[in-house]
């Protein structure tokens, strides 16, 4: 079997695990909140307005938006109470993911609840049921099988947007989509989309069973419906309670990039060698992976100085790499107690390339050429580019002004450029992709943008573990930047793809010996 | 011996905003009774019955059940020792027939092993066959879902029958046939029965006694053959002149052939 589909496979079930873990706790939190608030405000027109107005409004949020805000608002909630809530992982994925089941279930309750016939309300009053008898024995009997169906909405809905878990690290089908597409894995991709739509239409039809089986009043449907979903969730819950405590377990970050999987595959690769249990959460947002280091919630990942220095410590200025390095190292110390371990020794730079023959085509070798025929030429830019002070600078100094402005995602930034929609792309020093699409590197005499030294940290927890120190030692200084270009091209290119752990295994072969 | 009345009304008030719905209405009504509540749309007399199960909270005044102000118990309580019959019927749809005549006995957490003969019992008192007991509500006519509907009311063994114009959406000769026949019943269980009716003839021929409501007040208060020999209210009297005159020019049409 093609390896890429045979790795797949292998994390499917425990990715099934965690999504169906994931998205039923969230539906049961939603109906657990949702019915109680749909039986309140079906009662009481002026909390219902206000109510369905903010479920609503909550649904307007793009689920992936609403899951990143979480991380902060937990982080701040964390340090305003001193409590040790993870803003990480599960607990934000959760909260997100319930609330946005519960504008279907609390919109369907209210017109469930309100739809029950006059008639049927006027004899339970008149033959004296109190008003929980009204509730349990008419109203909701009544009510439910579109109480039901709005729980069947909700349900698809959240096994759908669970994917979106994998970017504040919870591990999810999303883990096979997300590293799909970063690494043009479309056989990746596809294993998980199926398996979410397979587990949504599985879902939905077990629900759809017990609503016929309220509607013919058939108890064999509804407890064969409920038994099923009961039994799938509890054996998405037991394997997992049943493990090991995280305390022995290094959780190893990356953000959502071919050369981050690599480096967190070859990060592991060490640590397993030395007798660390590893976990990963991959596809972390920029600025979150570092906060989740700072916070713990992961203990160690690459990172690259120019956004440590940008991001985290807010600085505009320009310094020598040898001196970026050095600030950081202190400062990060001094603000989180984070170590910077050191250089990995190749360099992941923000810089302006063209293709070859378009920039021989203009004579245009630098930064200083490039602004004179800016404004004729587009832009393609990664996704944070444009928003960053690096642009800023580099923009301000050489006058650039480009006719046309574009954000992509990586990978389809490299695609914009090969194809000709985009003639300047914002690449990646240790791509490589430069290479293989014959793309050249636009010179910055004026040193307008900024060192990205590649920087392996470590959480103040392990600051001082010699043991995982040790382990990981061997990385410093190792990975010349034309050895990591070679890594990612094996994980990026079209032909003869490796996964991520291959180009780990290849770019770290003495990690095995020892 | 000067016992108070089975059922006692006093000085009930109840406003819908300025309009006076019930206006200082008394009333007492004695065991056995069979006492229809009469007169135009808004005249106050379904708001009248409610007042006595608390469907409708009054202003004013006071409602005594068997010497006991109704007020003392819960509503639910209250309700469960009344018969409720209404014109909605209101059959609960989800129940079959047996669970719908057996709603009340189970709140009041009767055994259940007595249900199966009770609602034969209680089927066969409003006329309908004992396997009707196990259809739906949506299997039934609109006048065997109302004898289940006073099947229902009388599954506890009620002290009073309330009922609001129990067989006003049902055809003119299932309409006679059931208030015949619930009459019937009224007499062989010695029920006492307060029943609102727009239908002046209906009452007539189905009560002991009228009363008459117009504009939130009594204006009369008497028996079918005192009221049908004339009264000195020319609204009662216009009202009571319809089914008269009705019968007098079918009498005439008989006579004519």
């Amino acid at each position: 079997m093609n390896p890429a589909i045979a790795e797949a496979l292998a994390e499917l079930p425990d990715l099934v695990r965690a999504h169906l873990l994931l998205s039923g706790a969230a539906v049961a939190i939603g109906v657990a909140v949702g019915l109680p608030l749909a039986i309140w405000a079906a009662g009481n027109a002026r909390a219902r307005t206000p109510l369905l107005g903010f479920a609503g409004l909550v649904q307007t949020i793009p689920a992936l938006a609403l899951l990143a805000l979480f991380y902060p608002m937990l982080l701040i909630l964390g340090r305003a109470t001193g409590l040790a809530i993870p803003a990480l992982g599960f607990l934000p994925a959760l909260i997100a993911l319930s609330l946005y089941a519960l504008l279907p279930i609390l919109r369907n309750g209210i017109a469930a609840l309100q739809g029950v016939d006059p008639g049927a309300i006027e004899a339970a009053d008149g033959i004296g049921m109190t008003r929980r008898q009204r509730l349990f024995m008419v109203e909701m009997p009544l009510g439910a099988p579109v109480i039901l169906a709005g729980i069947r909405t909700a349900a698809v809905w959240t096994i759908g947007a669970a994917t979106l878990a994998t970017t504040v690290g919870q591990p999810s089908l999303g883990n096979l989509i997300f590293s799909g597409l970063q690494t043009e894995n479309w056989l990746r991709v596809l294993v998980g989309c199926a398996a979410a739509a397979v587990l949504a239409l599985a879902v939905d039809g077990l629900l759809a069973l017990v609503e016929s089986g309220l509607k013919r009043r058939s108890r064999r449907r509804i407890l064969l419906g409920l038994t099923t979903l009961a039994a799938a969730l509890a054996l998405a819950f037991l394997p997992l309670s049943g493990r090991p405590g995280g305390g022995g377990t290094i959780v190893v970050g990356a953000k959502n990039f071919s050369e981050q999987y690599i480096l967190a595959s070859a990060i592991e690769r060490r640590l397993r060698a030395a007798g660390f249990r590893t976990e990963r959460r991959d596809n972390l947002g920029s600025t979150v992976a570092y906060q989740a280091l700072a916070a713990g919630d992961i203990d160690v990942y690459v990172d690259y100085s120019g956004t440590l220095w940008t991001n985290i410590l807010g600085r505009a200025d320009i310094p020598l790499p040898e001196e970026m390095r050095a600030v950081l190292a202190r400062e990060l110390e001094r603000r989180d107690h984070v170590l910077v371990m050191g250089a990995l020794g190749f360099e992941n730079a923000y810089a302006l390339a063209m293709r070859r023959d378009r920039a021989q085509a203009l004579g245009v070798r630098s930064l200083d050429d490039l602004g004179r025929v800016a404004p004729r030429l587009g832009l393609g830019a990664d996704l944070e580019f444009l928003t960053r002070p690096e642009w800023r600078s580099v923009s301000s100094r050489y006058g650039l002004s480009f006719g046309a402005q574009r954000s992509f995602s990586p990978t389809f930034m490299y695609r914009a450029v090969a194809d000709g929609s985009s003639d300047v792309i914002t690449a990646f020093s240790s791509d490589g992709r430069i290479a293989a699409l014959d793309l050249v590197i636009l010179a910055d005499p004026r040193r307008a943008l900024p060192s990205y030294d590649a920087l392996l940290l470590v959480t103040s927890r392990h600051a001082r573990d010699a043991r995982l120190i040790g382990a990981l030692r061997p990385l410093i200084g190792a990975i010349p930047v034309e050895r990591m270009r070679q890594a990612n091209l094996m994980v990026d290119r079209d032909a003869d793809k490796r996964t991520p752990a291959e180009a780990a295994s290849w770019l770290d072969p003495d990690a095995d010996r020892r | 011996m000067n016992q108070p009345p089975f059922l006692a009304v006093e000085g009930l008030i109840k406003r819908h905003g300025d309009q006076a719905a019930l206006d200082q209405v008394s009333l007492s009504v004695a065991k056995g009774e069979f006492v229809a509540l009469v007169g135009p749309s808004g005249s106050g007399k379904t708001t009248l019955l409610k007042s006595i199960n608390r469907l409708v909270e009054p202003d004013a005044g006071e409602v005594r059940l068997d010497g006991r102000n109704v007020r003392d118990l819960p509503a639910s309580a209250l309700r469960r020792g009344i018969g409720y019959v209404f014109q909605g019927i209101g059959l609960f749809p989800h129940m079959d027939v047996a669970e719908n005549v057996w709603i009340v006995p189970r709140l009041e957490g009767a055994d259940e092993a007595g249900k199966g003969e009770r609602v034969a019992e209680l089927l066969d008192l409003v006329a309908l066959p004992a396997d009707f007991a196990v259809r739906m509500p949506r299997e039934l006519s609109g006048g065997q879902a109302q004898r289940v509907g006073v099947a229902r009311a009388l599954a506890a063994e009620p002290r009073l029958m309330l009922m609001d114009e129990p067989f006003g959406a049902l055809d003119p000769v299932t309409r006679d046939s059931l208030g015949r026949a619930y009459r019937d019943l009224h007499d062989r269980l010695g029920l006492t029965t307060l029943m609102v009716t727009h239908d002046v003839a209906e009452a007539l021929l189905l009560a002991d006694r009228i009363v008459v409501l117009i504009g939130g007040r009594i204006r009369a208060d008497a028996t079918p053959a005192a009221l049908a020999a004339g009264c000195d209210d020319p609204e009662v009297q216009a009202m009571i002149a319809v089914p008269r005159r009705q019968a007098e020019r079918l009498a005439d049409l008989g006579m004519a052939r």
